[in-house]
């Protein structure tokens, strides 16, 4: 083959072909972030983290799955089964949204997004989209192992695998609240810094470092103050939604009166967090 | 025909800071160097050109469109290889290339066609399958080079194309700048604060200094202005310069040389005949054309 460097005279081409709308120019950038979420087209070093968070709660779901068909006794609901991989979603947050923001801060490819007909809120609602796909497909696809377990043990005939269907919905549903939440969260504080590490280091602070805080209001000798701690904690946050939605938690979180407030937050929030990503690469895209 | 067109731009920033002051100028098709020097403004008007900046006041149009209101026609239209480094390491060229060619809207299949085209024309072959951190500089002025024409664009944007780059490194960057604007067919806008480099592949240059526009024009016309003819002898350049200006001919003294104006083919008969008829030695007599660089020191401290 020719030399390095050589420029052969072989012709310049014209593209005459179709050129795309802004949609299909998010539609691209979506899956192209999906995909790196999982290190799809990328180098093997970055294929670990993720596959190994999503391999641990690929196992615990058959397990569960695995007791159910033995013991017919479910031992992890479809919803507290987010609650409890809490830790390992915060994990995969931590990794995969500097991956997808972090990245492109660093490497200074943003002037090069930006110079094309993409704006930012079309690169800030494809990322958005692919984290929260991404974390959910995380916990969605464990929920539907641990379904498909029970569904094909059930003693009950179809009734019991409709019966399954109604607690796999809503366990999906919660686990697309976790999504939006921890996406909105981790792709904010991500946006802030080049740098993987402290980015990944920012995103386990928050997410952990609130905790404290609601244990302290929680052991407070008030109950006004122990049914907002919640609050305090995006972890605890969704629990509390989830709780109010359904009358019942697997946090044992006891919210009174103030379910609505939980939810009236967590929108708030994730709406604060868009914005704030929106606003960020407003400015970071006129460079 | 004419690619952009600018009518009094100005551009502020927040800080009271003038990017651009008043500038008005029109250029042709081809390419064009943009030179100046570093804080001048190059940049500025490449944002804006580009819809990433508004302008303060005047207007800009890019191919008759304007960049504020109708931002993606002009962006499909146009290629922006930025000044910086702007290449993640942990991709190969061509995969990133090719998702960049679907960033501006090119289908699947299309893009992949055309990444791996872009980086053949810009001399990259097998090599475009390693990660780009194992790249050379040239190299990786070479893959932003691609990407700026990945999607066939009528007019690109270069950035100090030649930046970091080893003199061999600057002649191919430059052959292959003047090759996509003659042979390609797509007009480029070079900038680049050394005038001596860009002058050589370029049709046309826009010189601005501090936001103002010190001269936009062909270079064949900045150049034809009048050429002259440096003559050097051994000893005795002040008897040839009397001898000279005996037969009519002004010479004036730079250094060892006498520069002398070319008014017709007969200069040359003249002063060989009165070196001759002195008995010198002649050691140079060759026609020197303004150089470009010199047009603009004469211009500027004319300003000052």
């Amino acid at each position: 083959m020719s030399e390095a460097g050589v420029i052969h005279d072989i012709g310049y081409q014209r593209y005459s072909g179709p050129r795309l709308g802004r949609l299909a120019l998010q539609q691209a950038l979506y899956v192209h972030g999906l995909r790196s979420a999982f290190g799809l087209g990328r180098s093997a070093k970055a294929k670990i983290f993720p596959w190994l968070v999503f391999g641990i709660m690929l196992l615990v779901a058959v397990i569960v799955a695995a007791v159910r068909a033995v013991g017919g006794e479910s031992i992890l609901s479809y919803t507290s089964f987010a609650d409890q991989m809490s830790f390992l979603i915060i994990f995969f947050v931590a990794i995969v949204a500097p991956q997808l923001v972090s990245r492109d801060l660093r490497a200074g490819t943003l002037p090069l997004y930006f110079s094309r007909p993409l704006r930012a809120a079309d690169y800030v609602s494809a990322k958005y989209a692919a984290m929260v796909s991404a974390i959910w497909l995380l916990l969605g696809v464990p929920q539907f192992v641990m379904f498909l377990g029970a569904a094909f043990t059930t003693e009950d005939g179809f009734k019991g695998v409709w019966n399954e269907i109604g607690d796999l919905l809503p366990g999906w549903g919660y686990s697309l609240l976790w999504a939006l939440m921890f996406a909105g969260i981790s792709l904010l504080i991500a946006s802030f810094t080049g740098k993987q590490a402290f980015a990944a280091g920012g995103i386990v602070a928050v997410m952990l470092m609130t905790t404290p805080i609601v244990g302290v209001l929680a052991s407070l000798p008030n109950t006004t103050a122990n049914s907002l701690a919640g609050l305090a904690s995006p972890v605890f946050l969704i629990a509390g939604v989830g709780e109010w939605l359904r009358g019942t938690g697997g946090m044992e979180l006891d919210l009174g009166r103030f379910g609505p407030i939980y939810g009236i937050e967590a929108v708030c929030l994730i709406a604060a967090c868009l914005l704030l990503l929106l606003a960020r690469y407003r400015k970071v895209a006129s460079l | 025909m004419t690619i952009i067109v600018t009518d009094g731009l100005t551009k502020t920033y927040g800080g009271g800071v003038t990017a651009l002051a008043d500038l008005t100028v029109a250029v042709d098709a081809g390419v064009i160097g943009l030179v100046g020097a570093n804080g001048a403004g190059k940049s500025t008007f490449i944002k804006i050109m580009l819809g990433l900046l508004p302008p303060t006041s005047g207007s800009v149009r890019v191919f008759d469109l304007d960049p504020v209101t109708e931002t993606d026609q002009v962006r499909a239209r146009v290629g922006y290889m930025p000044e910086n480094d702007c290449l993640p390491g942990d991709v190969s060229a061509a995969e990133f290339v090719t998702h960049l060619a679907r960033m501006s809207g090119l289908p699947k299949t299309a893009a992949r066609e055309r990444a791996s085209e872009a980086l053949r024309h810009v001399g990259l072959y097998e090599e475009r399958y390693r990660q780009i951190g194992g790249y050379s500089t040239g190299m990786k002025q070479r893959v932003k080079l691609a990407q700026a024409l990945v999607h066939d664009p009528d007019l690109l944007l270069l950035d100090e194309p030649t930046n970091g780059l080893d003199p061999a490194g600057r002649d191919a960057m430059l052959g292959l700048v003047h090759r996509i604007g003659n042979e390609f067919g797509i007009s480029v806008v070079v900038c680049s604060h050394l005038l001596g480099e860009v002058e050589r592949i370029c049709d046309s240059l826009i010189a601005i200094e501090g936001g103002r526009l010190l001269r936009a024009d062909r270079i064949s016309s900045m150049t034809e202005a009048s050429d002259i003819l440096a003559v050097e002898v051994a000893d005795g350049t002040d008897e040839l310069a009397a001898a000279l200006a005996a037969v009519g001919l002004t010479a004036t003294r730079d250094g060892r040389m006498l520069l002398v104006p070319l008014q017709s083919d007969a200069a040359y008969d003249r002063i060989l005949r009165a070196v001759a008829d002195l008995d010198l030695n002649l050691h140079r007599l060759d026609q020197r054309r303004h150089r470009v660089a010199e047009l603009f020191t004469t211009k500027e401290t004319a300003d000052v």
